[in-house]
Parts: C-alpha cells; sequence; structure tokens
C-alpha cells in the first residue's frame, strides 16, 4: 500500500508535468491546427534559461523560474513571428516538417550555449524527501505540483474569461468568423505561441528540478507527452491535463510493478506503455477522450 | 440631387475584384449608402454580392481576392486594401452569409468577441444592454453554448454580434436564408429597428420582397455588374423585377442579361 501511495504521487507529479507540455500542444493546435514539434525544444530552453538565470547570474531561484517562463514565451512568440508567419495558408504538412526543423536547431543550438555535460540546476528542492507516515514523498514533487496547478488554473481562468481567452476560442470556433469581428488570426496564434513556450520552460524547469538536472535529453519528455495529447484529444486543454495525468500515472505504476510482477516484458515497458494506452484509446474513441468530434451540419 | 447633400458613409467606386488573379467577379462596380439610410443590394447566386460585402470589410484576403482596381470609401477614407480589424474599428461590421456564430462558445462569449476591438469597458456594457433589449431571447439565453440555439435565433445572434463592434454601417449578407416567414419578417423589423438607432445599412438578399419592403434604395447585381438601381418603392412595383426577383414570373425564366445584350457579359473571358 506504501509503496502504491508513492508511486501515485510520484505519477500524478509526472503526470502534471506532461500536462503542461501536452497544454501548449493544444493550445497551438487550436490557433493552427498543427502539432508543434518543436515543443521539446522549448521545454530544453526553459530549463537551460532557468540555469542560467540562477546558476549562472545568480538570481534567486524563483525568479530565475519566472524569467525563465518569460523567456520561452518569447521564444515561443518570435519563432512564430519569425518564421511560422511566413507559412500562413501553407499545408499543414509543411509547417510540420517546419517544426521538427526548429526542434533540430534548438537542439544543436542549445549546447552550443550551455555545453554537453549535465549541470545542476540548484534548486531549493534537491532529492529530499518528508515522510508521511510510513510514506516517503519527493519535495521537488511537492513544488512542481504546487506550481503546476496554480499555473493551470491562471491559463484556464485566461481563457475562459479574459478578452484575449475569449477571441482565441472564437478563432478555434472559426477564423475567418473571427477576423470579421476584428480578431487577428495572426495575434491569436502569437499568443498561443508564447503560452506554449511559457509552459514548456516551466516543465522544463520542474524536470530539471528535484535531481533530474538540466541536461540535453530533456527534451525527449515533449515525445512522452504526444500519446497525453492524443489520449486528451488535440484540441481539449482539460483533456490534455488529463491525459498528461493518466500517462503520468500509468508511468510511474508501470515502473513499480512491472518488474516484479510482469518481469517477461523487459526491461523500460514503463516508458513504451503511454504509446499503448494511447493505441488502445485511439482503437475506441478516435477523436480522444474529450476531442470534438468534427461534426458538419449541411 | 442637391449638391450640398452629405457624404455617404459608404462609397464603392468602379471597383474590379479579382480571385486568384484568374477569376475576375466584379466589373465597374459603383454604388453609395447614404448616411442612415438602408440600402438593398439584390441578385441571383453568383452575382457577387458576397465578394461586395468582403471587400467591403477586408476579408478578400482570405479567399485570395483583391480589388484590382477603384476604391472603396468609408466616411472618405479608402478602405479598399484595409485589414478588417482597422475597417472594424472604423465602424463597419458584417453579418455574414450563414450566420457563423461561434457554436461552441456561449451567447454572451459570442458578443464579447463582437466587442474585441473596442477597449472602453463601459461602452461595451451599455451596447451589451442596448443588444439584448433588441434581441430578449439572447438575454434569457446568454449561457447556453450558441451552437444550440435555432435558426433564427442563431441569426439574431449574429447580428447581435455584430452590433457589439458599435457599427455605423451595418453589412448583412442574406440574413433571410433558411429562415421560416415569421422569422424573416421579425428579422426584417429588427433590421429598420437598428436603422432607427442611426444605424446605416447594407443589405444583400436573394429575398427581394423582404429587403424592398425596407430599403430606402437598392441595386441589382447580375454576373459582377450593376444592371439596375432606383429607389426601393420604385423597384418594388416594377414589373422586371417583380418577374425576375418577386417570384412573379410566367413562362419561360428570364434575366437582365437576356433581356438587355448590350449588357451581356462573359464572366469567364478577360
Amino acid at each position: 500500500m506504501t509503496k502504491f501511495l508513492e508511486l501515485c504521487f510520484a505519477g500524478v507529479a509526472l503526470g502534471a508535468q506532461y500536462a503542461l507540455v501536452a497544454l501548449g500542444y493544444v493550445v497551438i493546435y487550436r490557433a493552427t491546427s498543427v502539432i508543434n514539434f518543436a515543443q521539446g525544444g522549448f521545454v530544453m530552453i526553459g530549463a537551460y534559461l532557468a540555469y542560467n538565470f540562477h546558476q549562472t547570474w545568480g538570481l534567486p531561484f524563483y525568479l530565475a523560474v519566472v524569467l525563465a517562463m518569460i523567456g520561452g514565451a518569447m521564444v515561443g512568440a518570435l519563432v512564430e513571428a519569425l518564421i511560422l508567419r511566413r507559412l500562413v495558408g501553407r499545408p499543414a504538412f509543411v509547417i510540420i516538417m517546419v517544426t521538427i526543423g526548429i526542434l533540430i536547431l534548438i537542439e544543436q543550438l542549445v549546447p552550443v550555449v550551455w555545453g554537453q555535460d549535465p549541470l545542476a540546476l540548484g534548486d531549493p528542492w534537491g532529492v529530499r524527501s518528508i515522510k508521511l507516515g510510513d510514506i516517503a514523498l519527493a519535495v521537488a514533487d511537492f513544488w512542481t505540483l504546487g506550481i503546476v496547478a496554480v499555473v493551470l488554473i491562471v491559463f484556464f481562468l485566461y481563457f475562459k474569461y479574459s478578452r484575449m481567452g475569449v477571441a482565441m476560442r472564437a478563432t478555434a470556433s472559426d477564423q475567418e468568423a473571427a477576423l470579421a469581428q476584428g480578431i487577428g488570426a495572426g495575434l491569436v496564434i502569437g499568443v498561443s505561441w508564447a503560452i506554449a513556450g511559457a509552459v514548456a520552460a516551466l516543465a522544463g524547469v520542474t524536470l530539471a528540478g528535484g535531481g533530474g538536472g538540466v541536461r540535453l535529453d530533456i527534451e525527449l519528455v515533449a515525445l512522452a507527452a504526444l500519446p497525453a495529447i492524443i489520449l486528451g484529444g488535440l484540441d481539449s486543454p482539460g483533456g490534455a491535463v488529463v491525459g498528461g495525468l493518466v500517462i503520468g500515472l500509468s508511468q510511474s505504476l508501470a515502473s513499480g510493478y512491472q518488474p516484479e510482477y510482469a518481469p517477461w516484458l523487459g526491461s523500460g515497458f514503463d516508458l513504451a506503455l503511454p504509446y499503448i494506452i494511447m493505441v488502445i484509446v485511439l482503437l475506441v474513441r478516435p477523436y480522444g477522450l474529450f476531442g470534438q468530434r468534427e461534426v458538419r451540419r449541411v | 440631387m442637391s449638391s450640398e447633400r452629405e457624404q455617404p458613409i459608404l462609397r464603392v467606386h468602379d471597383i474590379d475584384v479579382v480571385y486568384g488573379e484568374a477569376i475576375h467577379v466584379l466589373r465597374g462596380v459603383s454604388l453609395e449608402v447614404p448616411t442612415g439610410a438602408i440600402v438593398a443590394m439584390l441578385g441571383a447566386n453568383g452575382a457577387g454580392k458576397t465578394t461586395l460585402l468582403r471587400a467591403c470589410s477586408g476579408l478578400l484576403g482570405v479567399q485570395q481576392g483583391s480589388v484590382t482596381s477603384g476604391m472603396i470609401l468609408l466616411d472618405g477614407v479608402r478602405i479598399e486594401r484595409a485589414k478588417p480589424a482597422s475597417v472594424v474599428r472604423r465602424g463597419l461590421a458584417q453579418v455574414m452569409e450563414g450566420r457563423r456564430i461561434f457554436g461552441e462558445l456561449t451567447v454572451e462569449e459570442n458578443l464579447r468577441a463582437g466587442a474585441f476591438t473596442r477597449r472602453d469597458r463601459s461602452g461595451i456594457r451599455s451596447t451589451y444592454e442596448h443588444v439584448l433589449e433588441l434581441f430578449p431571447v439572447l438575454g434569457e439565453r446568454r449561457r447556453s453554448q450558441a451552437g444550440y440555439l435555432s435558426g433564427g435565433e442563431q441569426q439574431m445572434l449574429a447580428i447581435a454580434r455584430a452590433l457589439m463592434a458599435a457599427p455605423r454601417l451595418l453589412l448583412l449578407d442574406e440574413p433571410s436564408l433558411g429562415l421560416a416567414p415569421m422569422i424573416v419578417e421579425k428579422i426584417r423589423d429588427i433590421i429598420a429597428a437598428i436603422n432607427r438607432t442611426g444605424t446605416s445599412v447594407l443589405l444583400v438578399e436573394q429575398n427581394a420582397s423582404m429587403a424592398l419592403s425596407i430599403a430606402h434604395h437598392a441595386y441589382v447585381l447580375e454576373t459582377g455588374r450593376v444592371v439596375r438601381e432606383g429607389p426601393g418603392p420604385e423597384l418594388l412595383d416594377d414589373p422586371e423585377i417583380r418577374r425576375l426577383y418577386l417570384g412573379a414570373s410566367e413562362g419561360p425564366r428570364h434575366s437582365f442579361t437576356t433581356l438587355a445584350p448590350t449588357s451581356r457579359v462573359r464572366p469567364w473571358m478577360p
């Protein structure tokens, strides 16, 4: 039971990180109908920026986190303004290929600036854990959950109630009709990329914290978050969060129990599990758990 | 006509519109919407009515179209190359054909989206209240998802959404399309009411009797050209118009093109 609760807690914390990355995918998908494969690059940049602000420049850690998110937002907005905006009206396939190109570019640029070796983020969480009765819970996981919860609440309030949030949803609903109200698609898309950059950066920071380290392979989390959006539905922010949690939980539980109960599945099974879940869900619900089934009235 | 008459709120002067650098849709179209008037634009499917409205509201670009010559003046300012947002800010709002409401948003959110270009909270608030007075049914259903409204309610929402921008000129594209006769009458009365509050209206319709019953002036568009214009009541009594657009025709179908060979056009040829 102790082990189960520990695994669940760690799984939810991992899922929260997936949820952030997945949210970035969803926001951009809603605005542009394209999956942004550079999302992993933004995660990476976020972690390295936080390292740079905190360790290199000596700024307080939480200020560094906020600055990393702002930096991530700026990178996102800049990528959109300089590259993606020129591709408006091109087939989705072209734009997706370009986002893969941007990912490769970021993968090559980051080690040029910060080197190949893993770096310590210097977060105050460390690898400490606290005991709740018999259960040991990582401090970093607590912080991750708290910060992610606050960011998600702010995001959903913004999305639901702010002027820009309404405009973003209007554009997702009918881009041309939104344009007729004076809601420029360019503005909405720019804001979407900025939000995606910011949440990805935060995901990067939380991944690098708690002893994870600032490493080049941190971007791989974005790939693991893909099943989360497919699971939740590409156009559903709520689905992204639920999908992220499901993936995080199942991965954590699999890594805890599978070697013991099903060793014949081999090692690393927990890494494959999200994709297995994704395939099963897609067989039953092709639009994801919360995705909008495309309905056309004639 | 007196020479010192007021400047029209909208003046379309001799415009040509081409889609994709190949398809010539409007040829030398001119029209005026006098300030405070309702002007109707009649014409069959494919005559270019929607294109004309798109040219005014800056939405041609979406369809790879452009105004290749002529000009469009809103209050004397050229807008034929302006972006939709700046046209809306200048006081022109369009109700698109087919309603095009944001189905996943609530009624209230649709209305907020209509006020996107405005920043004056108190002004938006008072427009909102005014709009709900005009459409009480939208007030009752302001928290419902707009996609679940009936067709007539959706059309009202589309008009209300456009009014949220506090336009001085309202462009309406086939507001009667697909609605029951009773609802069409209601929409017509609402358009007249909107006009009485000082908003000028350019009304594109296939339902000529509805449009002409409230229009001060009307134009007839055929294959991209204005083929007829006159005061609303005059066109309503015109036997040709009655035959062609009011369904009073007996015998074979005619069009202005076949009636007046001089104005015959070959729209697919340069």
